[in-house]
């Protein structure tokens, strides 16, 4: 009978970071909040069914914004829905991300000009992570950006949070005390990606 | 019937009056009723055995904008029975500025229930107030949006809930790829790209 002992003689012991464990739990079971906008949920929802898999890499549609992580704004985001948008956004518990899927919600696609009822990209509206480029994108550009998306997670860190970091520069912008405005701020950032 | 009897017919039945204008061409025939009439006769039309125009094909909205100073509604009538079809257009006076009243028509719900909805996109997109509508509120846009978007003097509003709506450069000024402004190192005129400027 294999029991890990008997495999690594080292009595079934792996040690890592701390951080290296929550972020390997938390990038291997991103769970993107169920629902779409226009024609690119259609590729989302093929991205999900059998042909692409979307569940070999952890990624289950959770039906409340309440148990994902991901949101993934897949099609035209108009300014009717765009409260919905935020209130969402808003229920997502921390640590949360967003994917922009298409040119529509990246920065309003072909309605960019004569749209007025097209919120001119999502991230007017709530921050975004990772965009993903493509009227509609194919499913492999979604799980491209879902991989990018685990790299950012990759590089996160506990020690410095992102909530808490964006929390405190934007004090620190509007002249607000910093507990500690004299430490060196971190390097570590979300949206810093060093290839 | 043909489009010369349901004329005769409509005139014969309402007055010659109630026909403000007759074009027909062979391409697409319309009469021109009164706009407060509207409703009766599409009523009669409706329910009269010869006529029996029991399907509303489409109702529209036209806007010919400040210069003609007129709007027009544009009814397509249909007889499944008898397969034959009318089309009827209403002509009122537009408004240039929202403190003005807006353009009535009678409703012609009571007809034909299809028509509510083609009515409330009508007072969304142009502006036209149906009188006796049961249900008269935007369909399409948000309730608070300002303006009717298909006017042909239609002016979008400069932020809806503190959201930009034109697109203005705004993503490039604020760096593109999302990287909040105070790593990208950019002079931006906005403090937050989220937030609506002082």
């Amino acid at each position: 009978m294999n029991i890990p002992q008997d495999k690594t003689g080292e009595g079934g012991i792996v040690i890592t970071k701390l951080d290296d464990l929550l972020n390997w739990a938390r990038l291997t079971s991103l769970f993107p909040m169920g629902f779409g906008l226009a024609c690119c949920a259609i590729e989302m929802m093929g991205a999900y069914a059998s042909g692409y898999d979307l569940d070999r890499f952890g990624i289950i549609p959770r039906a409340s914004p309440r148990q994902s992580d991901v949101m993934i704004v897949a099609g035209t985001v108009t300014f009717k829905m765009a409260d919905r948008v935020r209130r969402l956004y808003e229920q997502m518990p921390e640590p949360r991300y967003v994917i922009s899927m298409g040119s529509c919600s990246n920065c309003g696609g072909p309605y960019w000009e004569h749209g007025y009822h097209v919120v001119k990209g999502v991230d007017r509206i709530i921050p975004v992570d990772v965009y993903v480029p493509g009227c509609p994108p194919r499913p492999e550009a979604l799980i491209g950006g879902f991989l990018q998306l685990q790299e950012i997670i990759r590089k996160e860190t506990i020690r410095a949070p992102r909530a808490v970091q964006q929390l405190m520069a934007k004090r620190a912008e509007q002249g607000q005390p910093v507990a500690d405005a004299d430490k060196p701020t971190e390097t570590i950032h979300h949206s810093v990606i060093q290839s | 019937m043909s489009f010369e009897e349901l004329r005769d017919f409509i005139a014969d039945t309402f007055g010659p009056e109630v026909i403000q204008e007759v074009k027909d061409n062979k391409l697409q025939p319309y009469l021109v009723i009164q706009a407060e009439r509207i409703a009766e006769v599409c009523l009669e039309l409706h329910d009269n055995q010869s006529t029996y125009f029991d399907y509303l094909s489409s109702l529209t909205g036209i806007d010919n904008g400040p210069a003609a100073g007129t709007m027009e509604v544009v009814y397509n009538l249909y007889s499944i029975p008898y397969d034959h079809q009318l089309m009827l257009k209403v002509v009122v006076a537009r408004n240039t500025t929202p403190e003005q009243p807006m353009p009535q028509v009678p409703t012609v719900t009571s007809v034909w229930r299809s028509a509510d909805w083609h009515e409330r996109e009508i007072f969304d997109m142009i502006g036209i107030l149906f009188t006796d509508h049961p249900d008269m509120r935007r369909i399409l846009c948000a309730a608070d949006w300002e303006g009717h978007p298909l006017r042909k003097d239609y002016k979008q509003q400069d932020y809806y809930h503190s959201i930009k709506v034109p697109f203005d450069q705004h993503n490039e000024l604020n760096g593109f790829k999302g990287e909040p402004q105070w790593l990208v190192g950019q002079p931006t005129p906005f403090s937050d790209k989220r937030e609506k400027p002082e």
